[in-house]
């Protein structure tokens, strides 16, 4: 087992870890952080497809996240107001179903990114990168200006949604459905990142000109990363407005974005686990220095600062060594 | 709606859009000539702002406080440009995004804690205060006359500065190549702190004049960061020329897109619909444009290849 | 008789007032190897950029196995059959030497859009991959990381993913530079034998490799043929003997 194995194990182990732990000494709320690293990782996860793997710097992410928080908002404000979203020309009504939503969910973040990643991603570099944070704000600023569905207020939605089988309202079972979310996710981009797909995805990244030569198109290659990058930060999107049962456009505004790169970042760029041990680590942070100082994203700024410029692997990378494993 | 309220409505369109051309000449400046986004150039426009409130609050002279804004706006780049962003020029565009969103962070939060998180004002000056009649008697505040003006000025001093002294002809040499003009003994590095000093002067001095039509508050720089970086994206990186284009499209299309949809939605819909669907796509209005841009130049009406 | 494989018609590329590429025209036939050699900056490396669809020509035309290339652009020239090596290698340096003849191979199929199966545990890919680099003699380097080759091995590389691509015709833009006396020597050897699976428009500075190899050689200056024929005719011919070797020596 190489160190970085090692550490995955570890890594992935942490939050069950501490979410049973907290079970076992009563403390729920720390069930819920737990619960809410699981759902930004997930994000993180989501947004390295396209960042790590495809290297494509996406500064637009929480419009993903928000369209996926804003498809469960508006599917169980329906629900519980017993209004339909549609009467004409056919009938849609709200629903209280988790499955349902993250169906929803996914399928309107994969639109959306199949859009914005087609515009977008005609340009390379420094405009990817403006352009993507331009569309995120764009929905943002929809969000506040679209009155049907609280504006700039936001949505609150009463009691969590179902899952089938589960107390969704007790923490550690709406913790094992985020994690069970987490683990599939995990294990299915771990697969795409060895399958064919991510080793032209990755190679379109290394060396675009290599990829045409071979044949291959990095454009639709990495509009399809995109799209299931994009899918993937919508479902985290669903969970996270489950979690808190609310949906603002904040999801929306660029700090998100930002932060959902911070988590990849912290965690190391690339790595398959990078963003579960950025998410925990944020969290972790924003608990304790958020608990001595007010103004605690001072420090988070001088940390990021300091992992830019000095420790580029991130958190992985510093302990399991800099090599991305190749194999 | 009257032809008047239409004028007036190009003209505050005029002055938002000088307002982002002072931001994004500098930030099209500096990825020009350094190759660098910088995320936290909408700090710098919120250091002027504050620098600005400040000091009128401590002298009551408007004159003071925009010299402090310049002054306070240069000191907060240039150190950072010495301390961070020179650590960044031959990193990849994603560290550049990470360090200079940490930059944001950082100023934000170090703001809020000198200053508090309740917002400054800063009061139009009295000489200044007050609307004038424009031809056609229209009634329009001076100030914002004077906003107009004073971007305007500085477009043309930007343009003679680059097409004619001396730094400009290193600014330019330094786009085409970088190791030439080393070569050639210019100090590159102090070229480069600068550009980034005078880029962000540009920016404090965008945030104090808008300080006194707005409140001065934390965050104030971050919707005009992102609107400058749509200007960008439309008249093309590193042109000056396109960044004054795309501020003023920007600045026009915002405005008069608020203010004219919704009536012109109101020929096809109920008023009240009218409003809400155009007051939702008039605030993506100028995303549209940009897509618009996109679509047939890639990089931007002035950009190069 | 029969057709040229690769045919160019009156190709012209001009960068502002240059003109990098003056009203070229050549052909490659079934079976040869076809060398395009010239002073430097003659415009070799433009011209193969045109033909292989990374510069789209200011006029002419490139037709390639019967059909008319020109309007293609690099995916759909490759996918086409058109196999290029490049000067300055261009490799994804990050993975492994075999990584990037998989990827060749990957290419070749065109079978992309897979998500679950792992890649290098794909018989079929990676026998087709290792194939190749035993062909060039870099099999014992499989496991290495590309940034990790010496150059020369890179070009190796380079020649060994055209090889996985299994194309109808190579475009070798200076396979030989940086391989050394013995490394120059194998190769040559490695080319004379290719020509039979497919023919190659090999640009080359190397020209003991090139006398030993080409069928016809083509020598271009400032953007223009102003030979072609074998390499006796070459050496022979005045005009060249002139652009090499200065107007006196000529007379």
């Amino acid at each position: 087992m190489t160190r970085e194995t090692f550490l995955n194990v570890i890594l992935f182990a942490i939050l069950p870890v501490t979410a049973l732990a907290a079970f076992a000494l009563d403390e729920p709320f720390i069930i819920t952080l737990a619960t809410k690293a699981a759902i930004l990782a997930l994000a993180g996860v989501g947004l390295n497809i396209a960042l790590g793997l495809g290297g494509l710097v996406s500064f637009g992410h929480a419009a993903f996240f928000g369209l996926g928080g804003y498809a469960m908002g508006i599917l169980a404000s329906h629900a519980q107001s017993y209004t339909p979203l549609m009467e004409t020309p056919f009938l849609i009504e709200g629903t209280k179903s988790m499955l349902v939503i993250w169906g929803v969910a996914i399928i309107a973040a994969a639109l959306a990114a199949l859009a914005i990643g087609a515009l977008s991603l005609r340009t390379t570099g420094v405009y990817f990168i403006m352009i993507t944070l331009a569309f995120g704000q764009m929905l943002y600023y929809f969000a506040i200006s679209w009155p049907a569905y609280g504006g700039e207020d936001g949505l609150s939605i009463y009691i969590r949604n179902d899952f089938p089988g589960l107390n969704t309202l007790d923490p550690i079972q709406f913790f094992a459905i985020a994690f069970g979310v987490l683990a599939i996710v995990l294990f299915g981009a771990g697969r795409l990142a060895k399958a064919p797909f991510g080793l032209a995805l990755s190679a379109a990244r290394q060396n675009a000109e290599r990829v045409e030569t071979v044949g291959l198109t990095p454009f639709r290659i990495r509009l399809v990363a995109f799209v299931i990058s994009g899918a993937v930060t919508g479902l985290a999107g669903a969970l996270f407005a489950d979690l808190n049962r609310f949906v603002s456009p904040t999801m929306f505004s660029w700090h998100t974005s930002g932060e959902i790169m911070i988590f990849v970042i912290l965690g190391g760029v690339g790595r398959l686990f990078g963003p579960v041990a950025g998410a925990a680590l944020f969290i972790l942070l924003e608990h304790t220095l958020g608990g001595i100082s007010e103004f605690w994203q001072v420090y988070l700024g001088l940390l990021l600062l300091g992992v830019v410029l000095f420790a580029r692997g991130g958190l992985i990378g510093t302990i399991a060594g800099r090599e991305v494993a190749h194999d | 709606m009257s032809l008047i309220l239409l004028i007036e409505q190009v003209l505050n369109g005029l002055q938002f859009g000088v307002m982002l051309f002072l931001m994004a000449a500098g930030l099209t400046l500096i990825f020009g000539v350094m190759g660098l986004i910088n995320l936290a150039h909408g700090s710098l426009y919120m250091v002027g702002a504050f620098a600005a409130a400040a000091v009128a609050g401590w002298t009551g002279s408007f004159a003071l406080a925009l010299v402090a804004a310049l002054a306070a706006a240069a000191a907060a780049g240039a150190l950072v440009e010495l301390l961070v962003i020179r650590r960044l020029y031959d990193r990849d565009h994603l560290d550049q995004v990470l360090a200079t969103f940490a930059l944001i962070l950082i100023f934000s939060e170090g703001t809020r804690w000198l200053f508090g998180s309740f917002p400054l004002f800063l009061d139009v000056p009295a000489a200044l205060a007050g609307p004038v009649m424009l031809p056609g008697g229209i009634l329009y505040p001076l100030y914002r006359l004077v906003i107009i003006g004073v971007g305007l000025l500085v477009a043309l001093g930007l343009f003679w500065l680059i097409a004619k002294t001396r730094i400009g002809v290193q600014i330019r040499a330094g786009e085409a190549d970088r190791e030439m003009i080393a070569a050639l003994g210019v100090d590159i590095s102090k070229l480069y702190t600068l550009v980034f000093a005078l880029g962000a002067a540009l920016a404090g001095l965008a945030g104090a004049l808008v300080g006194a039509i707005q409140s001065v508050q934390v965050g104030m720089g971050e919707p005009v960061l992102i609107l400058a970086f749509v200007v960008i994206v439309i008249g093309g990186i590193g042109s000056i020329k396109g960044a004054l284009v795309g501020s003023l499209l920007v600045g026009l299309t915002d405005t008069l897109g608020g203010v004219l949809l919704p009536p012109l939605l109101g020929i096809f819909m109920q008023a009240s619909s009218a409003t809400s669907v155009g007051s939702a796509v008039a605030s993506m209005a100028i995303y549209i444009l940009m897509v618009g841009v996109l679509l047939f130049k890639p990089s931007g009406l002035f950009g190069g290849t | 008789m029969t057709d040229p494989l690769l045919k160019l018609s009156d190709l012209n590329k001009s960068f502002g007032a240059l003109k990098a590429t003056d009203n070229v025209s050549l052909t490659l036939m079934p079976g040869e190897i076809h060398a395009l050699i010239g002073p430097n900056g003659a415009g070799k490396s433009t011209l193969i950029k045109q033909v292989a669809g990374g510069l789209r020509s200011d006029s002419g035309t490139v037709e390639f196995a019967g059909r008319d290339v020109t309007p293609l652009g690099t995916v759909a020239r490759a996918r086409a059959g058109l196999g290029r090596t490049f000067q300055i290698s261009s490799l994804a340096m990050e993975y492994t030497v075999l990584q990037n003849t998989v990827l060749g191979a990957l290419g070749h199929d065109g079978a992309v859009m897979r998500f679950f199966r792992p890649v290098m545990k794909d018989r079929a890919l990676v026998d087709r991959g290792m194939a190749a680099l035993e062909r060039v003699g870099l099999a014992d380097q499989a496991a290495k990381r590309t940034a990790d080759l010496s150059h020369g091995q890179r070009r190796l590389l380079e020649v060994a993913v055209a090889l996985t691509l299994e194309p109808k015709v190579f475009l070798m833009d200076e396979p030989m530079a940086g391989l050394g006396a013995s490394g120059s020597k194998r190769l040559t050897g490695f080319l004379d034998d290719l020509r039979a699976q497919a023919p190659i428009l090999l640009v080359e500075h190397d020209m003991d490799a090139v006398f030993a190899l080409a069928d016809r050689i083509s020598v271009l200056v400032y953007g223009q043929v102003i030979a072609t024929g074998t390499a006796d005719e070459i050496k022979r011919d005045a005009a060249v003997r002139e652009a090499y070797l200065g107007a006196e020596d000529a007379a």
